[in-house]
């Protein structure tokens, strides 16, 4: 999913003048050559966009198309359309877009955001939508003073006439700007002439999440409304066989209890009384084929299913033979639990459904298929139904879901009692709620040859696909191989010659999704553990093994040769401490980590400090490079040390945050950065942060203890002290 | 029928006397800067100030609240201006922001009472808030700056 689209510069702009003044500008994409390249490339075609407002008050807007939820797009891409705009940047506000095919993802063909994308596939269209809106500018300021446009210059929101020391704001020129002919080809700066692009840029956005006064979905209130929660069933694919409301409603505050596809719906004034209605439902439950699931005998099957050959993601050369003729074989299983992304704020979704129209409020990272969902939930066109996007309060891919459970159950009740309703998830309904990412064993061996270097690498991965059966998997399953669930092994890229990937689809039923760094979340600490495995199997240094191995892959050599030299690779630590690397590519970057730990008696782990080093091409903003950085490490460390979903009689185990822990302030390792300099090709970094911690740590572990961790999360009796 | 104070203003609420203060705040009330994560006290989304206390609103009842003052973020400062929030703009902490009323609550509390924390005193101030995005290290250093600034705004 790394491929960088191609986004033909045959482009042509369209304006329209804002009531009140003011102009919008416009950018209308192009399609592709041909349907067979289009197709190739996943993209779709491109209506118009609208990314720009400026006011009669100097203030510019920026709509922004990929949902803020923590990872600075607001920021970053303002700073896109601000920077070729010459805006003032203290004048730059940053809004959600509105749901149109206009903003679509310009690689997805939907609006949405996901697969740490947002900032490269922006990276041309914003900075276009930027320099047209100045072009724009100038030639209106050029037209009032009757100078020629070459004459005229922009500069931190005025157009300038240096020659008779005139100047206009932008809010000024706004308006007449918006009669102006859009040029065909705007001319984009050279970087060396960025003033924002590459400077550590501070958030728009933290003002408003400082006070309280940012808006997420939570947060909506509309006139009217009610509160709702809801009963789902106990067991994923379960149903209602029958329910007796009458206790529920008899709880003060109750209005409604109403029977929804997905459960049953306690409509009350606020979340309290609907919770305590909830509570007192009865509710006789079908629970389906899962009612017997265990994790245990889970384990078992996907035990057996490794012993089967699964679908081939990469062979190279002959690893029977290699096998045969080796010095030395290693083999190991690994497991990784299901996860729940869990993030602060609950899903919840406000809802107002009336004859012929519906309202939406959400924080949503697919407003596209959110929108459609409605629509049919609410028997309406989508064109009938208007989403507004709230901040979201994180999102790791828990809210960009194919079926849009969240929106199509708030419509639906909506529809049911005829008033606005908010839906609102408690933390249990979302720990046990699934959407989880997929439980895993992986099942490699590898083989060294006389001088250790490795000959040969076989890994079955077993895991769900959550991409069969919808839209995207006839442009991700590739000969029976879900990509997404073999990222990060199938394209390892360590000289080996010898190479057998493949996949064991397991059964469905446990609903799964993406989860941020989706397949790099396992394959990367399977590839990474099992590497360090062989470079102690070889004698060798893990980081030296590693960089030998990386002479066909010069960015991934380069960060780890960056990151071992940031973290003192060479030199002592203290008594007690373990240190660890690890190095993963992912959408489309490149970042090593070094990881430094003890282990306590009790088999305690405490991380004192990671250093990271990223290669993602050209930086926008490296001040929320460094910040995704931060935040993808607590993340994955999280998962390293915590997280894990289990199941007993088709029930999730977990509910809360003392039985799904999240790292805290006193365990929060020294984090240090580091940004290498790079003109190669953008990749993300919302996602990247995460796949390297935790084989990092689980080779620190070792290196201070000895013990290999090979399942997650790492459990303190495997590391006790005997 | 119930009273209480609400960043300096009164107000009376008809509510069941065993709904936490956490939604009263937010639905009867309509500040809602204070967040609901977890409603079991796990996370520390909802801290508000209970008679300058730092309380967790998700399971406070309001029949605990009434006749008390109750502090919430919006309460904090009208204009940014509170050495926390100036902090935590300076040092760019928020992500997705939805925990941070919550530890600029308990971070206020904790600074009112130690004026210089060190690392360990933030780190057991301010264990009880979870931040899923994991802006715990501009968090640490955004508490130890706003300590700062606050020195530098006593001096006067």
């Amino acid at each position: 999913m790394n491929d960088i689209f191609n986004l033909s510069r045959r482009g042509f702009l369209k304006t329209s003048a804002l009531a009140g003044g003011g102009l919008v500008l416009g950018v209308y994409l192009p399609e592709l050559s041909s349907p067979a390249e289009a197709a190739q490339q996943r993209v779709s075609t491109f209506a118009p966009n609208a990314f720009i407002r400026i006011a009669p008050d100097d203030t510019v807007t920026i709509l922004i198309n990929h949902s803020e939820m923590g990872q600075g797009t607001f920021t970053g891409l303002s700073m896109l359309v601000a920077e070729e705009l010459d805006a003032d940047w203290r004048k730059v506000r940053a809004e959600h877009a509105p749901v149109d095919s206009a903003y679509n993802h310009v690689g997805y063909g939907a609006q949405m955001v996901g697969g740490s994308t947002s900032t490269w596939t922006e990276w041309e269209r914003l900075r276009k939508a930027g320099a047209t809106a100045r072009a724009m500018l100038i030639a209106a300021a050029a037209e009032t003073w009757n100078v020629d446009g070459s004459s005229c210059r922009a500069q931190n929101g005025q157009v300038v006439h240096a020659a008779s020391k005139r100047q206009l704001s932008y809010g000024r020129l706004a308006e007449k700007a918006s009669t102006m002919t859009p040029p065909q080809n705007v001319a984009l700066k050279d970087p060396k002439d960025f003033k924002l692009i590459g400077k550590p840029i501070k958030r728009l956005d933290t003002p408003e999440k400082s006070n309280g006064a940012g808006i997420f979905g939570l947060d909506v209130n509309v006139p009217g409304m009610l509160v709702a929660v809801i009963a789902r069933p106990p067991v994923f694919g379960g149903k209602v066989k029958s329910f007796d409301g009458e206790k529920a409603k008899a709880v003060a505050g109750v209005r409604h209890v109403v029977e929804i596809d997905r459960g049953i719906a306690v409509v009350a004034d606020g979340f309290w009384p609907a919770k305590l209605g909830r509570e007192a439902l009865e509710i006789a439950w079908d629970e389906g084929p899962l009612a017997t699931l265990d994790s245990g005998m889970q384990r078992e099957q996907y035990a057996e299913l490794a012993k089967q050959p699964g679908a081939i993601a990469k062979k190279e050369g002959d690893v029977a033979t290699a096998m045969s003729q080796a010095a030395k074989r290693l083999d190991a299983v690994y497991e990784l639990p299901y996860l729940a992304h869990a993030p602060m704020e609950p899903l919840n979704c406000v809802a107002d459904v009336r004859e012929d129209s519906c309202e939406v409020w959400t924080g949503t990272q697919f407003q596209t298929g959110d929108r459609e969902a409605a629509a049919q939930a609410a028997e309406l066109k989508p064109e009938q139904v208007k989403l507004h996007t709230t901040l979201l309060g994180g999102g790791f891919g828990r809210r960009a879901i194919f079926d849009c459970h969240f929106v199509r159950e708030t419509v639906q009740v909506s529809k049911a009692v005829k008033v606005p309703v908010k839906v609102i998830w408690t933390r249990e309904d979302d720990i046990r709620g699934g959407y989880y990412r997929p439980r895993t064993y992986h099942s490699v061996s590898a083989c060294l040859d006389a001088a250790g270097n490795p000959a040969a690498w076989q890994q079955r991965i077993v895991c769900q696909s959550f991409i069969v059966g919808t839209p995207f998997e006839s442009v991700i399953v590739k000969e029976g191989v879900d990509e997404v669930a073999v990222e990060g092994a199938s394209n390892l890229p360590y000289d080996i010659p010898n190479l057998l990937v493949d996949w064991q689809r397991a059964p469905g039923g446990v609903p799964t999704l993406w989860w941020r760094s989706v397949g790099h979340s396992h394959t990367a600490f399977v590839v990474e553990t099992f590497l360090d495995e062989l470079a102690h199997a070889a004698g060798q240094d893990p980081y030296e093994y590693r960089r030998a191995l990386l002479g066909k892959h010069p960015r991934h050599k380069q960060v780890l040769e960056f990151v071992a030299e940031k973290a003192g690779w060479s030199k002592p630590l203290a008594a007690g401490r373990g240190r660890g690397i690890a190095l993963h590519e992912s959408f489309g970057s490149f970042v090593a980590q070094v990881a430094e730990v003890s282990v306590s008696k009790e088999g305690k782990v405490k991380v004192h400090r990671v250093v990271c080093a990223i290669d993602c091409g050209p930086v926008v903003n490296p001040a929320q490079v460094r910040a995704q950085m931060e935040g993808g490490i607590v993340f994955g460390l999280t998962a390293a040390l915590y997280g894990e979903i289990t199941f007993e009689k088709g029930r999730v185990k977990q509910r809360n945050f003392h039985d799904y822990p999240m790292l805290r302030m006193n365990e929060m390792p020294v984090v240090e950065a580091h940004i290498v300099p790079s003109t190669e090709k953008m990749g993300g970094v919302g996602e990247t942060g995460v796949p390297p911690i935790a084989p990092a740590l689980a080779n620190a572990v070792f290196a201070v203890t000895g013990k290999r961790i090979r399942r997650l999360p790492i459990r303190a009796e495997d590391l006790r002290k005997a | 029928m119930l009273k209480l104070k609400v960043n300096r203003k009164d107000h009376v609420v008809d509510v069941s006397p065993d709904t936490p203060l956490l939604w009263v705040l937010r639905e009867t009330i309509g500040l809602t800067g204070t967040k609901f994560g977890c409603g079991m006290a796990l996370c520390g989304a909802c801290t508000v100030h209970l008679n300058g206390e730092a309380v967790r609103s998700c399971v406070t009842p309001i029949s605990r609240a009434a006749g008390k003052e109750v502090t919430t973020i919006e309460g904090l400062s009208t204009n940014l201006s509170h050495p926390l929030q100036r902090a935590w703009i300076a040092e760019d902490v928020p992500q997705c922001g939805y925990c941070q009323s919550g530890q600029i609550m308990a971070a206020a509390v904790l600074l009112r009472e130690n004026s210089h924390p060190t690392d360990a005193e933030i780190d057991d101030a301010m264990s009880g808030n979870i931040c899923r995005c994991g802006t715990y290290q501009r968090i640490r250093s955004a508490i130890h700056l706003a300590a700062r600034l606050k020195a530098k705004g006593g001096a006067k």
